[in-house]
């Protein structure tokens, strides 16, 4: 990665690029709870973003090993691909990988298919209060940036929570400078943003820069796709629920984000190298997350999940 | 491309004029390789923008987003179902809408809280802190304003400078921002006038001058039609001066000149993978460095030379300010998380006292006295405040004497740490100056803090070495010292018990010393009135008197209502663990004013005596004490011979 940037007429000062900027806060943040908690974890769900905090993490603590585990709350609904790239990455990072699936919604056969929002709900939010507790972290990094989504534009790096795991916009601490307070009490938590003041054009930079491996499923190739309620899925497994009429046809697609594989919207694309990628990315006119069917309902549904619990 | 965008969405007479949209670089279609090298070494400028809902600053910042293509057709759809929902442009896009963001906000038509919104040029990656104007939100704006290199503040054409104009910049210079944008809006509503643009200019120099401010950049904009936001107007022709846009892209970034200064680094973290590697993580804060240099440790005074600077991606040989690192030194010395590395020839400074200026953002004012932990870099440590030398009214900047700082006020207080801490001036280094204060109990963040100079310097101050330490004095007396802490409300049987433990003590052989009122209230403390600062003096004197006791070997017990957690968890914190007993006389208010053996209930009630526990001040109950003392369920007796039991029962004091 480029570190410093091009001196300009004005000034004779080394300077530093943003991406050396974001780089260099992101490892801050990181060493600040590893240096003020007693607990960490990092929540790793094995997208583009979750990607490039590891990447960070490894940075910011070589040449030990990151201080804390990476736990995936996982829905057994992920892309397979996705699976593959997570155990590899946390073996080639050396690092414990903890995965934790919601017993109740396995015990119950919850599945994007018959139960519609149960299924992020039960998964996705309970899952992840259950492993948070199980461990006692009292910390968590997220891989969540704030120019995601409007009420994500005012969330804290460092985002406290009951110990429900409620989160009131009103009892935010204030944070100045690169101070961070991370003092709470007892069974309090911390989420934690190390990409807060990233957006998605210096996430594809940045991996671009530093050869950071990515889910494959980034990048166009012919895939087996069906097209259901103005999403376009792929049909990853043989546990694919067809309603009657539907027909696979193979396309060439991407996805710009990833989770569920029967959730996730992908794109027609032949973008298959990460300048293409961004080229793409620059010239689209949709924004990221409307891929994924959780946003749609209305403008503040995230943040009720956020006070719900949802990451 | 927006324009078409905005077409298909259902355009209103409000869209902009297709021409002065800022557009992506033709390179992106062309040539994404080059474009992308190209972007690679882009620079970040952080900034804020201070003014009313009424100034047209959402809508300012919407237009950023908008021109610089941040808005997509699916936001932009929603936006537009948005305005016509909750808009205040009629049927028209309310590009304010953009940027305001939590639902309840939304429903009151107000931003109440700092948001970040990220917009990119070709030249310069964007983060811009949308701050509130409303009047109760100072705290607001000095976070935002803390990591901004540059404050773009608004004036309404049509209303020039406010008072709120004042506020906003005497803030902004506070927080010790150099680059400031006048941008006089709304210029189509007073017909793209240059003399009101120029009266404006004028009016706002005169004052700017005023409070220090000797540079600002005034640019005549409308945010609702993009005249001189992302080009040049054609409407004010008469306007020489860069577009907002293009002043963003090139204005000089403070932090690139603190690579100039002399090197620091606060040690964030020591990386210690195996006994053969020793590295000091941290961030630059300030200058840069190399291997060989010669570096002092603040405040140990310990010396070394860098060996090596680590990174994941191989040693480099120079790293500034700005950058996260890890540096080994050439020699094995002792340094821990919040000292800082320093250049050797030109190294920080220590001290204990400090004048700074306050921010106080909570809504539980400032106690003269208290100790609060401070942070300041990434160290930590207990800290005390006087009263405030004054406060200053933000609309009419005039200073007023002041007993406290309440939410949103401003003030000039003394500091005086723990020990002694490295720190650099406010206005020379933010990150080096600026510290947060927060409380010992709640955690929560009271105060942000700028330091302007220390009162003396520590440096100096050598603890005196003792020879007879506290073990060989507790030795001498054949037990382990304890401070017994007697709490509870006046007339709860404090001073009863206290003294039956102290005979029961005194017939097993036991040196012990009994402090209470009689013999503090009328010699140490008699300066003390009942104030709430000069009751948290008054504990925290007594609590360092039988801390002293304790290192004689004594048996203190101490006998006061000592009515706040805070001073009772500060005097515990300064006590070796396991010595400090907390005793709770726990009696129910109505029995200790029917007990009223001084009278002085009655005298409260009637209002004769002021801030009285129980009655006009309150009493906060010890959360988990050593020994609870029920007094409803037992005679003084009993309780005395449960404390004796109690202390038997601790390992070595009745051996």
């Amino acid at each position: 990665m480029n570190v410093i940037s091009d001196p300009d007429a004005n000034s004779a000062t080394a300077r530093l690029t943003h991406l050396a900027r974001l780089e260099a806060e992101s490892i801050h943040i990181l060493r600040e709870i590893v240096a003020e908690t007693e607990k960490p974890v990092m929540l790793y769900s094995v997208g583009k973003d979750s990607a490039v905090m590891l990447h960070l993490a490894r940075k910011a603590f070589y040449p030990a090993t990151p201080p804390f585990p990476l736990l995936h709350v996982d829905t057994t609904w992920k892309f397979r691909a996705m699976y593959e790239l997570r155990d590899r990455a946390a073996r080639a990072a050396g690092m414990e990988l903890l995965v934790h699936r919601n017993p109740d919604a396995l015990r119950d056969g919850i599945n994007p298919f018959d139960h519609g929002g149960l299924h992020t709900d039960l998964w996705k939010t309970e899952g992840l209060k259950q492993a948070l507790d199980l461990h006692g972290f009292d910390a968590a990094f997220g891989g969540a940036r704030r120019d995601e989504e409007k009420s994500r534009a005012k969330e804290r790096i460092f985002s406290f929570r009951s110990a429900a795991h409620r989160w009131d916009p009103k009892q935010q601490r204030p944070e100045l400078w690169s101070l961070y307070n991370a003092r709470k009490a007892k069974g309090e938590s911390i989420r934690v943003f190390p990409l807060s003041n990233w957006t998605e054009l210096d996430v594809w930079q940045y991996i671009l820069a530093e050869g950071i491996e990515i889910v494959p499923l980034y990048f166009a190739a012919l895939r087996p796709t069906i097209i259901r309620d103005g999403l376009m899925l792929m049909v990853d497994d043989a546990r694919f629920k067809f309603r009657p009429g539907e027909e696979v046809v193979e396309r060439s697609i991407r996805f710009r984000t990833l989770g569920c594989y029967p959730l996730t919207g992908a794109v027609e694309s032949r973008a298959d190298t990460l300048p293409a990628i961004i080229q793409e990315m620059l010239l689209t006119t949709t924004s990221e997350r409307q891929g994924r069917a959780i946003d749609h309902d209305q403008s503040a549904s995230m943040e009720k999940k956020k006070q719900e619990g949802y990451f | 491309m927006p324009a078409d965008s905005l077409a298909k969405a259902g355009a209103t007479p409000s869209a902009p004029p297709a021409g002065n949209a800022y557009r992506p670089h033709d390179l992106i279609g062309t040539d994404i390789d080059l474009y992308l090298r190209q972007q690679q070494s882009k620079s970040l400028l952080r900034f804020i923008t201070c003014g009313s809902v009424d100034d047209g600053k959402s809508t300012l910042i919407g237009r950023l987003l908008y021109d610089s293509k941040m808005i997509f057709e699916d936001q932009l759809a929603a936006l537009e179902a948005d305005s016509k929902r909750h808009g205040t442009q009629g049927q028209g896009i309310d590009f304010a809408l953009l940027v305001d963001g939590l639902a309840a906000e939304r429903e009151q038509g107000i931003t109440i809280d700092v948001a970040y919104r990220f917009f990119s040029t070709d030249k310069r990656k964007l983060i811009v802190a949308d701050t509130p104007g409303h009047e109760q939100y100072t705290r607001n704006m000095v976070t935002g304003a803390s990591t901004a290199d540059l404050a773009v503040i608004l004036i309404d054409a049509r209303k020039g400078v406010l008072t709120q104009t004042r506020r906003h910049s005497f803030l902004v210079h506070l927080l010790g921002i150099r680059h400031i944008v006048l941008a006089i809006n709304k210029m189509d509503l007073v017909g793209f006038d240059e003399a009101r643009f120029e009266a404006i200019l004028a009016d706002y120099r005169a004052f700017a001058t005023e409070i220090g401010i000797t540079h600002f950049t005034a640019i005549p904009v409308s945010g609702l039609g993009g005249d001189n936001i992302a080009s040049q107007s054609a409407r004010m022709d008469w306007y020489r001066g860069p577009s907002l846009i293009h002043h963003l892209e090139t204005v000089p970034v403070d932090a690139d000149a603190l690579a100039r200064q002399p090197f620091r680094m606060p040690v964030q973290w020591v990386n210690r993978p195996h006994s053969d590697f020793r590295g000091f993580a941290g961030q630059i804060a300030q200058g840069e460095v190399r291997p060989g240099d010669e570096m002092r440790l603040v405040p140990s005074g310990r010396t070394s030379r860098v060996r090596r600077i680590v990174t994941m991606d191989g040693d480099l040989p120079l790293a500034q300010a700005g950058q996260s690192v890890t540096l080994c030194l050439a020699d094995e010395v002792d340094c821990a998380r919040g000292e800082w590395l320093t250049s050797a020839d030109a190294p920080a400074e220590a001290a204990d006292q400090f004048e700074a200026s306050l921010v106080w953002m909570a809504g539980e004012s400032l106690v003269p006295g208290r100790a609060y932990w401070l942070k300041l870099g990434t160290r930590t440590i207990a800290a005390r405040i006087a009263a405030p030398k004054y406060e200053i009214d933000v609309n009419t900047l005039t200073h007023a004497a002041a007993r406290t700082l309440a939410l949103n006020s401003i003030g000039v207080v003394e500091i005086t740490t723990e020990a002694p801490i490295p720190f650099e001036a406010y206005a020379q280094n933010r990150a080096l100056g600026g510290f947060v204060l927060i409380d010992r109990i709640t955690n929560a963040t009271l105060a942000a803090g700028m330091i302007h100079f220390a009162l003396r310097r520590a440096s100096n101050v050598h603890w005196q070495a003792i020879e007879i330490s506290r073990e060989a004095h507790a030795a001498q007396k054949g037990q382990s010292p304890r401070l017994l802490w007697f709490t509870g409300l006046s007339g709860s049987g404090k001073s009863t018990i206290a003294n039956l433990v102290e005979k029961k003590l005194h017939a097993l052989g036991r040196h012990s010393f009994l402090l209470d009122g009689d013999n503090i209230r009328h010699g140490l403390n008699k300066d003390l009135g009942f104030t709430e600062a000069d009751r948290i003096e008054n504990i925290r004197r007594i609590g360092e008197v039988a801390r002293l006791m304790t290192d004689a070997g004594l048996i203190v017990l101490t006998a006061f209502i000592s009515p706040f957690r805070a001073e009772r968890d500060m005097i515990r914190e300064r006590m070796p663990a396991g010595e400090f007993v907390e005793i709770f006389v726990d009696t129910p208010l109505e029995v200790a004013e029917s007990r009223d053996v001084k009278g002085l209930y009655k005298k409260a009630r009637a209002g004769a005596l002021r801030n009285f526990t129980g009655i006009d001040s309150p009493y906060e109950p010890p959360l988990c004490p050593e020994i609870r003392i029920d007094t409803m369920a037992m005679t003084p007796e009993t309780a005395a011979q449960i404390i004796v039991d109690y202390l038997a029962a601790g390992q070595s004091l009745f051996e």
